[in-house]
């Protein structure tokens, strides 16, 4: 798809020409400037943002010397990135905590943004941390968000403040009073979505702040608004002034560019970002991981750590033992085909990768092929998938047979498992490979394996081997 | 309630007006058409979120118009850019209902959209056609998904086919077609949990519930409705697209317009997708959901610009 075809790449082309140029002209950073913006803009940054991003770029472009080590594209793009971050950047992940208890903390939003969520999960995340939260349900007019919260409350063990439908600020005053009598010492305050033009529903958030006094006033946004992004922060802020935002909804493909325009008209840091729909789902903000992610130029940080959330470790250590070992057999395969796909649709994860944009452009990632191949091995019996030499044509027939394909494919599979352990034989015949790197070869090896372990437990390795070329 | 409920109303028409009032001037105010004039309706469009290339495209077009026909009133100009607009918005489409027994209507969309309350407003339309409406309670993962669809149902005078929170939607749906057959209903609205585009499990489950739709009554879903928050920007481009592939989509219900964003997006899934916006949404009264009428559409991206 167009929209995700990578801003380094545009640039690149942009600049093949000028190669061997020593300094960037004004016209050239013109010319490269339409790039930016025209990127920025499809990330769904607002166009005022824009403008103004793009004038202070275009200051520091002309006349920068261009690194022998870069292309003038991507120096353009390194001052791009480091801007972005520097705009977003500074953020750090902490909730204000009043001297004296408790800390008042109020989420205001739109509809639907995903501020009871976000809520229930802020309450989670401040109870792990030794807090005792009490949620308080404000939102009255929508039909059972007073019981979404009291459920969500339920499943974190975190008690609900609720009085029903009377008026939201009296509820707001009322907790407060609670929360002081039962040694709760922080009040997350869940306030029903509105437009921020419903000057009446705006004007009842600044009672309600009047009356609780926040320390935080958290605007919730979806990760996935457009233009409009820029009104909706500058009305809740002009209203209320906000001390943050949430992010919500950020596990989507979304390029995000809200995010940059929101903290562009706010002046308010990022909080925390909402990854899923899970309690446990409210992460850090990582301003150079967004910047990346608006920019589409990959975001490899996110994909190592979703690897390693979803790789077995112990699973990834028999994997290194068996290459080395030359002993891997289809079951492995399977493995690895269904680790693989835990991490989400292979497109979406190619994605992240710099530079593949383009390569993938016109290539679709069939995700019906890896069905088969999982199915095709299932159909095989235990003893069959440790020792593929076993099957015979008739058995080719049965596995087909039973997994939907044809003997064609299955013989394709054996055919690559076949190839794939022949070149695993060559790398491992090379020094340091087919293990980790620089393994030493087999000797110590009880102390290296736990060395590995302990690697493994820091979360510094990821374990992304996929030994087998499709 | 109702006398809020009106007060806001007139709050919001006074906050459209002015918009209205103000845009008309680019045109308006505008003596001659210019580059300056081109530009700025580019601005224009793309602050109305419907993407860089749509809007080049657009204004590119209008050029091309303006020299050929050598138009040099910028009011001419408006209206040939209205023209446009419409005309890749396509014709007004109403709802599909089934030639005889059940009607049904799944609707699908990422979270926080406003799919229960869309299908509690377009609930109480029907029923305020006299027609007998069924709804299945397909959010089984939210919490209080349920409880607020009941609300809703009891609203509009409809009841809700249910289970537990955490059941298999498809079995929920499987209750509810059953149910919309022995008890004659007209029309199932099949409410589901809302799930971003890009989660292969819960895209996979949609196709699922879809196919159990099929399989129980033969010609159905009669419409997959998708809910588009108007507030979302390019994204939603990839959330038609893989909301398409997962489960035909066969119309679009563009809720929030009675906000400041003006959804322009649809003009770019226009030009990719072709799947027809059906109905909008434009408060949260029960009858403020409406008909798409593209003309009226397209002269509120303009309208609704600039703020202030």
């Amino acid at each position: 798809m167009a929209m995700f075809e990578g801003l380094s790449e545009k640039l690149q082309a942009t600049f093949k020409r000028l190669r061997g140029k020593g300094k960037l002209t004004e016209a050239d950073v013109n010319e490269a400037m339409r790039e930016v913006r025209v990127a920025l803009l499809e990330a769904d940054v607002s166009f005022k943002v824009v403008k103004d991003f793009i004038a202070r770029i275009k200051e520091r472009a002309v006349g920068q010397e261009v690194l022998e080590s870069l292309t003038p594209g991507q120096q353009v793009i390194k001052i791009v990135y480091e801007e972005m971050i520097n705009l977003m950047g500074g953020s750090e992940s902490k909730i204000q905590i009043a001297p004296k208890p408790p800390t008042v903390i109020m989420l205001v939003g739109l509809q639907g943004a995903g501020k009871t969520t976000q809520g229930a999960k802020l309450a989670n995340l401040l109870k792990k941390q030794g807090k005792r939260p009490l949620l308080v349900a404000c939102d009255i007019y929508r039909p059972a968000a007073i019981k979404q919260l009291e459920v969500l409350g339920e499943q974190i063990k975190v008690p609900v403040f609720s009085e029903g439908q009377i008026s939201p600020v009296k509820i707001a005053e009322d907790s407060l009073e609670w929360a002081k009598k039962n040694g709760n010492d922080v009040l997350i305050i869940d306030t029903a979505g509105r437009l921020h033009i419903n000057a009446e529903l705006m004007e009842e958030l600044t009672k309600i702040k009047e009356k609780v006094n926040p320390q935080e006033i958290l605007l919730v946004v979806d990760a996935m608004t457009g233009q409009d992004a820029v009104n909706v922060a500058e009305a809740f802020n002009n209203q209320l002034g906000l001390s943050g935002v949430i992010l919500a909804k950020l596990d989507g493909d979304t390029r995000g560019g809200a995010a940059l325009s929101v903290k562009a008209v706010t002046g308010c840091p990022i909080k925390f970002a909402g990854m899923g729909e899970k309690i446990d789902t409210l992460e850090v903000f990582h301003p150079d991981r967004m910047a990346s992610r608006i920019l589409g130029m990959g975001d490899v940080l996110t994909l190592i750590e979703k690897a390693q959330q979803n790789s077995d470790e112990k699973k990834a250590r028999e994997m290194e033992e068996k290459i080395r070992k030359q002993e891997l057999n289809l079951e492995d395969f399977l493995d690895q085909i269904k680790q693989l796909r835990k991490m989400g649709p292979l497109s979406s994860i190619l994605e992240m990768i710099p530079g593949m944009g383009k390569q993938l452009k016109d290539v679709q990632i069939d995700e019906k092929e890896f069905t088969k191949i999982e199915a095709i091995i299932c159909s095989m019996t235990p003893e069959e998938r440790r020792k593929p030499e076993l099957i015979k044509d008739s058995r080719k027939k049965r596995i087909a047979k039973g997994s939907g394909t044809t003997i064609q494919d299955v013989g394709k599979l054996l055919k690559q498992y076949e190839q794939t352990k022949k070149m695993l034989k060559q790398l491992s015949a090379l020094p340091g490979m087919g293990g980790g790197k620089g393994m030493p070869k087999a000797t110590g090896k009880s102390s290296k394996k736990g060395k590995k372990g302990k690697k493994g437990g820091q979360g510094k390795k990821p374990f992304l081997k996929f030994p087998f070329p499709f | 309630m109702a006398g809020l409920f009106s007060k806001l109303k007139e709050r919001l028409t006074k906050t459209r007006q002015g918009f209205v009032d103000k845009v008309g001037e680019i045109f308006s105010g505008a003596k001659k058409i210019d580059e300056d004039l081109y530009e700025e309706l580019e601005e224009v469009l793309i602050q109305a979120d419907v993407g860089v290339n749509t809007a080049l495209e657009l204004v590119e077009t209008l050029r091309k118009t303006a020299n050929e026909r050598k138009i040099s009133e910028p009011a001419v100009l408006q209206e040939v850019l209205k023209e446009q607009i419409t005309a890749m918005l396509g014709e007004e489409r109403a709802l599909q209902f089934a030639p005889a027994g059940p009607t049904v209507f799944l609707v699908v969309g990422v979270n926080g959209v406003g799919k229960t309350t869309t299908i509690g407003k377009l609930a109480s339309n029907l029923r305020a056609q006299g027609k007998k409406v069924l709804l299945a309670a397909g959010d089984t993962f939210r919490a209080a998904a349920i409880e607020q669809l009941e609300v809703w149902g009891a609203r509009a005078g409809a009841e809700v086919i249910k289970q537990g929170e955490g059941a298999d939607p498809a079995a929920v749906v499987f209750d509810a077609l059953r149910a919309a057959k022995s008890r004659h209903i007209d029309v199932l609205l099949i409410d589901t949990a809302g799930r971003l585009h890009n989660k292969v499990n819960l895209m996979n489950e949609l196709s699922k519930i879809k196919r159990v739709i099929e399989r129980e009554i033969p010609g159905a879903p009669h419409e997959v409705l998708l809910v588009l928050d108007a507030t979302t920007g390019q994204n939603a481009l990839q959330q038609v697209k893989i909301f398409q592939e997962a489960a035909d989509v066969t119309g679009i219900i563009l809720t929030k317009l009675d906000g400041t964003a003006k959804g322009g997006v649809i003009l770019g899934i226009q030009s990719e997708a072709k799947v027809p916006v059906k109905l909008i949404g434009i408060g949260e009264g029960i009858e403020d959901l409406k008909p798409f009428e593209p003309r009226e559409f397209a002269k509120a991206l303009f309208s609704l610009a600039e703020e202030g």
